[in-house]
């Protein structure tokens, strides 16, 4: 069986293929469907515009040759994608417990105002005076992300959570540049319990990523790390509460110790919405911290994106955030979008970076974080991080009876199971991940992180009634049995069985990578 | 609390069945001065309230839609059929996540694949990704990629990029090393960026039409920089001009970069956008962002897959191509669906629609005295220089009610003559009397 690097199955279980028994393939509610370009022609179109008035064109003489892409009318294109739709898992269908992903209710509110004209229709290079409503939206958004995060400073042009710790890392180098230790202080410091953009990041920005171990309780191995400090060390990148779901209880230690030799500390935010309006980041020594707002702000995940990645900055840090920032004079909004513009305003002491994107940032995704802090208030967002914390112990403390957590104790947002209770089961995480979908649910997070052997990663989220929840750990703890059985093996091996697609030959995807389709010759 | 569906009796009975006397128990692990910190913030708001309270600031914003409007520069208006938002809304796409069970999110993997085989189309390149944030963010991880291709690290820009997408290219760039070349502003696209190119280049980044409007020919540029080992990176910014100009992959472009906002996705202030990154085949592994391939299933039914991902951070970590997480997965779906309606033969009549429109306008404006449009060429954006500073005659006619396009001084703060141009571009929405407007106001402005 061909394997990837972290040890998850790539290739389905030979199956007796099971032919459809219906004619057209299709099952009830399930119907199958082509490709866009299969169903359409070059000549079809579903939009009706004028036709051009035929005048000399001035192009240059670089005018366009063939592009080869057919088009639908409006019925064809809205059947085609709401069949397609229905092909999908999605949080609003049911629980869908990725850990570390945070899947959040998507309150509707927050879709309505992104669209209010003023903020869906208006151009990032519109004049200042055109745009004050929207600055005083970036504003008050930047206002909420420091409060509620104990820290002074906030850049808000990040595009996402990759993109914020690239921030973070940049004003941290930046700094070392200004008090000319950069060239000394090459390696960063990151758990092996972190995502892998930490690491990425690091080497994005140039530096040497020095992984410390964790200890036995899921934590960073404080001993281990600081044998790891020296005035090489440019800082550290730690994730809070971590990726096993785990509070840091030496996270000041680590923050003290990093400082004390001259590093700094990003805290990456990932998991901020197990402490949201509980606990101030800015209150631990963190120097650098992204925040995803769509996952505590619940900005939709929407398949993949758009995210946004604001991220907050010490004192220390502040002078280096990049450009574009909004500064207030009096009632009026100002967008310093140059590094003149920044020195111009701030004086000596501002050194901005640069620019990460060309615009403003996610605005859309700003006003929906916005419309969710002031329907949840304080006191919501509070409620929120308990809710979700009591959830996932919920699951913990139930799941308990037939799956091994992975450590002991309480656990903050989310619940990480190892895969010893499947031990000479023949069952393995892959298995009881797909077996899950055909009782409806979306799998937890699988095979990460990476220092717990076949890793399940459960994140309820505080959107789940204590009704749902009970349904799905009945649901689990019967899995877990039906696996411990021991006669069900081939079962969990052919599942999913009722989803629109069996499993998916991930080996033969990318030995001879289909990437686009081509027309038949 | 509308959106927590757990109530007080259920808490208890979860703390209980926990064992745990209360919720902060269960946050013990932190430091007890930092729990429960005072925080300066309101409580909870109903839904009406938010509502009024946040339409107030949209109403103090100037939309596109609101008069004359001639902004361009990287970001476009454009009419978004109503079928693209309403299917982005469809709980199954908006509240997905990333397709990593992909038996469960066949939907999203295959407008991925259309997604992809549109921009390869579109750009005329063999392979593209999944998207990247936006077209500048896209700009930067090209340069990244053709230093990895070419082993190389000098990263020249044209003087015709937009000054933005420059400085994401050079804020990624000097994180490594010194090697970032950015030829001086070229306003009316005279430049020689052929011979900057040398031994040491891993590749120049020309923008067409370029930030002022002109249409540039990447052939001959192209073959210098194959002649040097060097790679061609197109960056293009108003992705509608598809429709009308020759492909940066026909011209031998070796990577393509584009901002994608202008089919399906609305102007936002900046953002969330949708950045669209093709290349060459045999630089596929090379690519950064996510993948989507086409495979089978265990019943031998055509099926799609994220794949390639060896190159992506969360399998390699401190190797990976890149440190991309997401794509921008709803733009992407809006882009996707505003082109299926498009076809072939809706783009290429939209474009000449905007092309005639930027005609008009250009003829419009150059009948003012004083008033000199600078291109020979262009797609549907063009230069004008003023006979004053165009920043005060921009906030001039925005007071009238018109936005009437982006001085060079916003752009460029440390070029002198670029003080008094304007860029100015029409699109699709731009009717006569919108052209009328503009002259007559800007006629009055100059008087």
């Amino acid at each position: 069986m061909s394997m990837n690097n972290q040890g998850r199955p790539t290739t389905p279980e030979e199956t007796a293929a099971t032919a459809s028994s219906t004619f057209t393939g299709n099952k009830a509610l399930q119907i199958e469907e082509a490709l866009s370009f299969e169903i359409g022609d070059v000549e079809r179109t579903g939009v009706d515009l004028p036709e051009p008035n035929g005048a000399p064109d001035r192009l240059g003489g670089l005018n366009r040759n063939g592009i080869g892409l057919p088009g639908l009318t409006e019925p064809e294109t809205m059947r085609h994608f709401v069949r397609l739709s229905q092909k999908n898992y999605a949080i609003d269908m049911g629980p869908f417990p990725l850990g570390s992903c945070t899947m959040k209710h998507n309150p509707r509110l927050n879709e309505k105002v992104a669209r209010m004209p003023g903020f869906g229709d208006l151009h990032p290079l519109a004049p200042e005076s055109a745009a004050q409503g929207a600055l005083e939206v970036i504003d008050r958004l930047a206002y909420w992300l420091t409060e509620l995060t104990g820290m002074p400073a906030v850049a808000m042009s990040p595009k996402a959570g990759a993109h914020g710790e690239l921030c973070g890392m940049v004003a941290i180098k930046s700094a070392l540049e200004a008090r000319g230790d950069v060239d000394k202080r090459t390696r960063v410091l990151a758990p092996e319990s972190a995502h892998g953009t930490n690491p990425a990041t690091a080497v994005q920005c140039g530096f040497k990523v020095d992984s410390i171990p964790a200890d036995d309780t899921g934590r960073v191995d404080l001993a281990a790390m600081k044998e790891k400090l020296g005035d090489d060390v440019a800082g550290i990148m730690v994730t809070n509460p971590n990726t096993c779901g785990l509070f840091e209880r030496d996270i000041r230690e680590i923050a003290d110790a990093v400082h004390e030799a001259g590093g700094y500390f990003y805290c990456d935010g990932a998991n901020f919405n197990a402490i949201a309006g509980k606990v101030k980041p800015g209150d631990l020594g963190v120097d650098a911290m992204h925040i995803n707002l769509h996952k505590t702000f619940s900005t939709p995940h929407g398949g993949g994106g758009p995210g946004a990645g604001p991220t907050v900055l010490s004192e220390a840090l502040a002078p280096f955030a990049p450009v574009p920032f909004v500064v207030r004079e009096g009632d009026k909004y100002k967008l310093i979008e140059t590094r003149r513009a920044a020195k111009a305003e701030d004086g000596e002491a501002a050194q901005s970076f640069g620019r990460l994107t060309a615009f403003h940032g996610q605005m859309g995704m700003f006003t929906r974080a916005l419309s969710y802090m002031m329907s949840h208030g304080v006191d919501g967002v509070k409620q929120a991080a308990e809710d979700a914390v009591l959830n996932a112990n919920y699951v913990l403390t139930r799941l308990k009876a037939e799956m091994s957590p992975a450590f002991d104790g309480y656990c903050m947002h989310e619940a990480l199971f190892d895969d010893s209770f499947l031990k000479d089961t023949g069952v393995e995480t892959i298995d009881f991940a797909k077996a899950m979908i055909d009782e409806g649910y979306h799998p937890m997070t699988m095979y990460f992180p990476l220092v717990v052997h076949g890793a399940m990663l459960i994140e309820p989220t505080e959107s789940e009634s204590k009704r749902e929840l009970d349904l799905f750990c009945d649901a689990l703890l019967s899995l877990a049995k039906r696996a411990k059985s021991g006669d069900e093996v081939d079962a969990f091996k052919a599942a999913p069985v009722y989803a629109p697609r069996r499993r998916l030959d991930e080996t033969a995807a990318a030995r001879k990578p289909v990437l686009r389709w081509t027309p038949a010759s | 609390m509308r959106y927590l569906p757990l109530n007080s009796n259920d808490r208890a009975a979860m703390l209980k069945t926990i064992g745990a006397g209360s919720v902060d128990e269960l946050f013990s692990d932190v430091p007890a001065n930092a729990l429960n910190a005072d925080f300066k913030l309101p409580n909870h708001l109903g839904e009406m309230n938010v509502e009024r309270e946040l339409g107030a600031l949209s109403a103090k914003n100037r939309a596109a839609g609101d008069g004359p409007f001639f902004i361009g520069c990287g970001a476009y208006k454009h009419h978004i059929p109503a079928t693209v938002d309403h299917i982005i809304q469809r709980s199954e796409f908006l509240t997905a996540y990333t397709p990593y069970q992909p038996e469960i999110a066949q939907g999203t993997l295959q407008y991925l694949f259309e997604f992809q085989t549109q921009v390869a189309a579109l750009t005329g390149m063999e392979v593209a990704n999944a998207s990247m944030y936006d077209g500048s963010t896209g700009a930067a991880e090209a340069a990244l990629m053709a230093r990895r291709v070419t082993k190389r690290k000098k990263v020249i820009t044209s003087g015709g990029l937009h000054p933005h997408y420059g400085a994401v290219v050079r804020t990624n760039v000097e994180l490594l090393d010194d090697s970032y070349v950015a030829a001086p502003v070229d306003i009316e696209a005279t430049e020689d960026i052929a011979s900057m190119i040398d031994d040491e280049t891993a590749c120049v980044i020309v923008q067409t039409p370029d930030v002022f409007g002109n249409v540039r020919d990447l052939e001959p540029i192209a073959k210098a920089a194959q002649e040097k080992g060097a790679l061609l990176v197109a960056v293009v910014t108003e992705a509608i001009s598809f429709g009308a100009l020759k492909s940066p992959g026909e011209m031998g472009a070796d990577i393509v970069v584009a901002e994608g906002q202008s089919i399906g996705v609305p102007l936002g202030y900046g953002g969330p956008y949708v950045g669209l990154f093709a290349t060459r085949q045999k630089y596929m592994r090379q690519m950064p962002g996510r993948l989507c391939g086409e495979t089978t299933d265990a019943e031998g039914k055509r099926g799609f897959v994220l794949t390639l991902s060896t190159r992506e951070q969360h399998i390699r970590r401190d190797k990976a191509t890149s440190n991309i997480c997401t794509n921008s997965g709803l733009c992407t779906l809006a882009f996707t669906v505003h082109m299926t309606l498009l076809g072939e033969a809706g783009l290429r009549k939209l474009a000449t629609l905007n092309h005639e429109a930027a005609c008009r306008t250009a003829d419009g404006l150059a009948a003012i005295d004083g008033v000199e449009v600078l291109n020979k060429s262009f797609f549907n954006e063009f230069t004008v220089r003023l006979p004053k500073n165009a920043d005060g005659v921009v906030n001039a006619l925005a007071g009238k009610g018109i936005l009437a396009g982006v001085p060079g001084g916003r752009l460029w703060t440390d070029v002198p003559e670029a003080d008094n141009l304007l860029i100015v571009a029409a699109t699709e929405c731009t009717t006569e009397k919108n052209i009328e407007a503009l002259a007559s106001r800007l006629k009055e402005a100059l008087s």
